[in-house]
């Protein structure tokens, strides 16, 4: 058993093992720098911050998807390391080790036979018992057995090509829907992120200059919903984007109450493509 | 399956960061870089808001060695000087603004826009 938790604990460590790796070259740039250590160092706690969010958001499908891949895989290998090592104990001790090995390890948790019985004054491992709050917590409370991390889906943006040089975002409404936001803001983060402008189609559909994939407005919508969606409190998408007082914009958060203000969505430098428009400008 | 409470993540990280005197005091020093679509498959990289203190003629002769483009200081009239590369070279100038070769700049100032 003790190889089972070896394995187990590079399961929970499997999260921290990124932030680990990227500490230590921030650290590297450090050492010369010396003033600039204090930013530095919260820098790093940022990236770890922004990782953690990534995760919790679950941002779009991908990162939950990697997620359930991961932690699949474990629990299966688990499951065969008990099996092997009931099998080993049934080569060790014969017909009659079987049941003392099953006695230790088995007992059906809920009907409370074998080792969960209630007179019974074997010890339980700790991990024993540890499974048995998680399996009785998924059943009672799947809401938080889920770690926190609510997966926030969204429906993944469509992208057609309209001629050679426009896109057509069709789905842009239904995603609005979604993350609670007006499509004119919506709209503006795209533009100004994307250095190019365009126009909304009749049906609802919005027309962007150049040509994009539909991966390069998903990414550009992730980092929407990372800047303008997800409180950054709790980490819950569930939010509203109201004007406050100042023309300043503010996302309250609707499960724990926080309220920020958000930046405004500036359009940058963007320089003269082609010579028509100069002649205009 | 993973247990709330061994997770390492701080919960008052981003909190600290944002309390951070320094940082939050001149919000609009930020230096972005951002990309525009050219005809066909061309790009076009800007970088804007760099501090004053650095030459960008210097860096643009830098620069267009390092990563193989051509460019220019564009002087516009709201956004000051603006560094101009030809290609996507977002990626690339990131790395150079925060390496100990390049500009040594806190990556934090910096915002890569986007796709």
């Amino acid at each position: 058993m003790a190889s089972a938790e070896e394995t187990k604990d590079t399961a929970t460590s499997h999260s921290l093992a990124p932030t680990d790796d990227e500490a230590p070259p921030a650290d590297d740039a450090v050492l010369d720098l010396g003033k600039k250590k204090k930013k530095k160092v919260k820098k790093t706690e940022d990236g770890e911050g922004a990782d953690g969010e990534a995760a919790a958001d679950g941002g779009l499908d991908l990162t939950l998807k990697k997620k359930k891949k991961k932690k699949v895989p474990k629990e299966g290998t688990e499951d065969e390391f008990a099996a092997k090592l009931a099998a080993l104990d049934l080569e060790k001790d014969g017909g009659d080790g079987e049941e003392t090995a099953a006695g230790e390890q088995s007992g059906d948790m809920e009907q409370g036979t074998g080792i969960w019985k209630h007179d019974e004054t074997k010890e339980i491992s700790y991990e024993l018992l540890l499974e048995r709050f998680f399996s009785l917590l998924s059943q009672k409370n799947p809401d938080h057995a889920s770690t926190g991390s609510r997966s926030y889906k969204i429906p993944p943006p469509q992208c057609l090509r309209e001629g050679n040089k426009k896109t057509i975002f069709a789905n842009i409404e239904e995603i609005c829907k979604r993350m609670k936001r007006s499509s004119e803001h919506v709209t503006a983060y795209l533009f100004a992120e994307l250095g190019t402008s365009g126009s909304v189609a009749g049906s609802k559909q919005l027309v962007i200059k150049g040509r994009f994939q539909q991966k390069q407005i998903e990414n550009v919508l992730r980092k929407y919903i990372i800047e303008y969606v997800t409180c950054k409190t709790c980490r819950s998408p569930d939010t509203d984007l109201n004007k406050g007082e100042n023309r300043l914009y503010f996302i309250t958060c609707n499960s724990c109450g926080s309220r920020r203000s958000v930046t405004a969505i500036k359009t940058g430098f963007s320089a003269q493509v082609g010579k028509r428009r100069k002649m205009q400008g | 399956m993973s247990i709330e409470n061994l997770k390492t993540f701080d919960p008052f990280a981003d909190a600290a960061a944002d309390d951070d005197p320094g940082s939050s005091s001149k919000q609009e020093d930020y230096i972005h870089i951002r990309i525009q679509q050219r005809n066909g498959r061309k790009t076009l990289t800007t970088i804007q808001g760099l501090p004053s203190k650095f030459d960008r003629k210097k860096i643009l002769t830098v620069v267009r060695k390092k990563f193989a483009c051509n460019g220019t200081v564009v002087i516009d009239a709201n956004m000051g000087e603006v560094i101009q590369l030809q290609g996507d070279q977002r990626k690339y100038m990131q790395e150079f603004l925060c390496d100990k070769k390049g500009l040594e700049l806190d990556p934090k100032t910096i915002k890569v826009h986007g796709f």
